[in-house]
């Protein structure tokens, strides 16, 4: 009896206790996760330091793809105004985002090291044809990423990547919360 | 004869006072019982490391409005095996209990307006105590009625259930009242609080009474961890599994509303009520409250569920053999100290 009177004010004890600690919840819209480095968001298209553009329409992603999303319509190279440094270049290149799994076979799968998965992941939208991302789109996520959210602070800056060999950090800016929130920051240190 | 119409005259203008009290009261428990699921909500998120809800209004504050307002638009669902008359009065029985039964308790001292008393609850009963036992338990009839008018295996366990707590645990809160009143000699609230002022807080005289009466009222109120009439893992919802809507929440008002009004028959029967130092009465017994409405709220965070055996026996094998020693022990007692 008295033991299991002392095991009933011990888990009293217990639960005060963790009301002390800070909130594991993230005030969401407000306050983001940390990303892991290795996050599969979504896609981004890459250019060489001199502006052409990586892919040389391959379509290995296309058929390493395993819900079929991604569309790649290449076309010869104009030897005067070269798109890609390759014979061909991607006429159209398209990833339907309905359909894709975020599985990062197509980067995998790319020998050019063109597509890559980005961070972005709040990608909804109201009708199904903004979901077909086009090429335009996925070299531009900058421009294009949905409500311009970029989460620069998982990019791991490759500069190899991008124009002028800036790391993306320098060109668009740190990531910030949008705002603290009432709750001071949440998360215990990821 | 002119006494007696004086004496109408006077009648006329109590049950006035009367009505305006208890509508003033009512409102009071209503919000305060909104208030109270918000209360609990942050508290329990934060003894689980959470929030709770924040979102609505500066931290949260016009949560219970959106889920009034929500409740309130909800279709009015009657399963067709329900029965017609009893499934929508039975939530009615509940919250009527519920509410009825906080009109006894004095919320400050009796202030004299105009050559008539006006009481610092409702009412001051000379038999308050036992027309708060009485009332109160009146509740469980609504969840038993629920759980069988609704047609629905789990409802009727959970009535069952209900009937079956509420019923071994009144004895066990009837018992630790009844000691109290013994060494309070008298059965109205503002009695016993007036005693309570004058001499000692009755938890120093009544500590074995005081914890018995916290576990029954627990188990009165059907929270955690004795919630087994609902117990959402073996029952859905218990009696209340095919309610929805304001009808639901006529149940849900009334578990809240009980849980007020044992918090506050605690502070007034244990802890001298509205009494106390400095502050005026109402602050006292809300302060009062508020500890042992924490009190649920830390209880429901950290216990688990007990089983129906284990609350049986709990009852008549523990509890009610010490309810019956500390009446006994305070009855010689006190006759023997006369």
């Amino acid at each position: 009896m008295a033991n299991e009177f002392g095991g009933l004010l011990r888990g009293l004890w217990t639960t005060l206790k963790h009301a002390a600690r800070p909130a594991v919840t993230l005030n969401y819209p407000e306050q983001k996760r940390q990303l892991p480095a290795n996050f599969r968001g979504r896609h981004r298209l890459y250019r060489h330091e001199n502006g052409l553009e990586r892919c040389i329409g391959c379509e290995l992603c296309a058929g390493a793809c395993p819900s079929q999303a991604i569309l790649v319509e290449p076309a010869e190279n104009d030897p005067e105004h070269p798109v890609s440094p390759g014979e061909r270049y991607a006429k159209r290149y398209e990833i339907n985002m309905i359909r894709c799994i975020f599985c990062g076979f197509c980067e995998e799968a790319c020998p050019v090291d063109a597509i890559k998965l980005g961070a972005e992941y709040e990608l909804a939208d109201y009708d199904r044809a903004s979901f077909v991302y086009t090429k335009e789109m996925l070299l531009e996520p900058e421009k294009y990423a949905p409500r311009r959210q970029l989460h620069l602070d998982v990019d791991v800056p490759r500069p190899e990547y991008t124009p002028g060999g800036k790391a993306l950090g320098d060109l668009y800016g740190t990531y910030q919360p949008i705002r603290g929130s009432d709750e001071g920051v949440g998360g215990r240190g990821e | 004869m002119r006494r007696l119409r004086r004496s109408r005259k006077l009648h006329w203008l109590e049950a006035g006072l009367a009505a305006g009290l208890s509508a003033i009261v009512i409102f009071l428990l209503l919000t305060g019982m909104a208030y109270m699921t918000w209360f609990e909500r942050r508290v329990i998120g934060r003894l689980q490391v959470r929030l709770g809800p924040n979102r609505v209004g500066v931290g949260g504050l016009l949560q219970p409005l959106a889920d009034a307002v929500k409740l309130f638009f909800k279709e009015d669902i009657r399963p067709t095996q329900a029965d017609w008359l009893l499934f929508p009065l039975a939530p009615a029985i509940s919250l009527f209990a519920a509410l009825a039964a906080f009109a006894v308790i004095p919320l400050g001292p009796i202030v004299n307006v105009a050559g008539v008393s006006v009481p610092g609850g409702v009412a001051n009963l000379s038999v308050g105590l036992l027309y708060l036992v009485g009332v109160s338990s009146l509740g469980v009839y609504g969840l038993v009625l629920g759980g069988w008018a609704s047609g629905s295996k789990y409802s009727l366990i959970g009535g069952l259930r209900a009937a079956a707590q509420v019923v071994s645990y009144e004895l066990i809160l009837g018992m630790a009242l009844v000691s109290v009143a013994i060494v309070a000699g008298t059965l109205s609230l503002e009695g016993i609080v007036g005693n309570q002022a004058n001499h000692l807080p009755y938890f120093i005289l009544q500590p074995l009474a005081f914890l018995l009466y916290l576990v029954a009222a627990v188990a009165e109120t059907n929270r955690a961890p004795f919630d087994l009439p609902e117990a959402d893992t073996e029952l859905v919802a218990g009696y209340h599994t095919e309610y929805g809507g304001m009808r639901f929440a006529m149940f849900f008002i009334a578990e809240y509303v009980n849980v007020i009004t044992v918090s506050a028959l605690a502070a007034t029967m244990f802890f001298a009520g509205w009494s106390g130092p400095a502050l005026p009465g109402p602050h006292w017994l809300f302060i009062k409250m508020l500890a042992f409405l924490f009190l649920f709220v830390w209880l429901r965070a950290t216990l688990p569920r007990l089983r129906y055996d284990q609350l049986m026996r709990l009852c008549w094998l523990v509890l009610l053999p010490l309810a019956l020693v500390n009446l006994l022990v305070t009855a010689i007692v006190v006759t023997a100290l006369g």
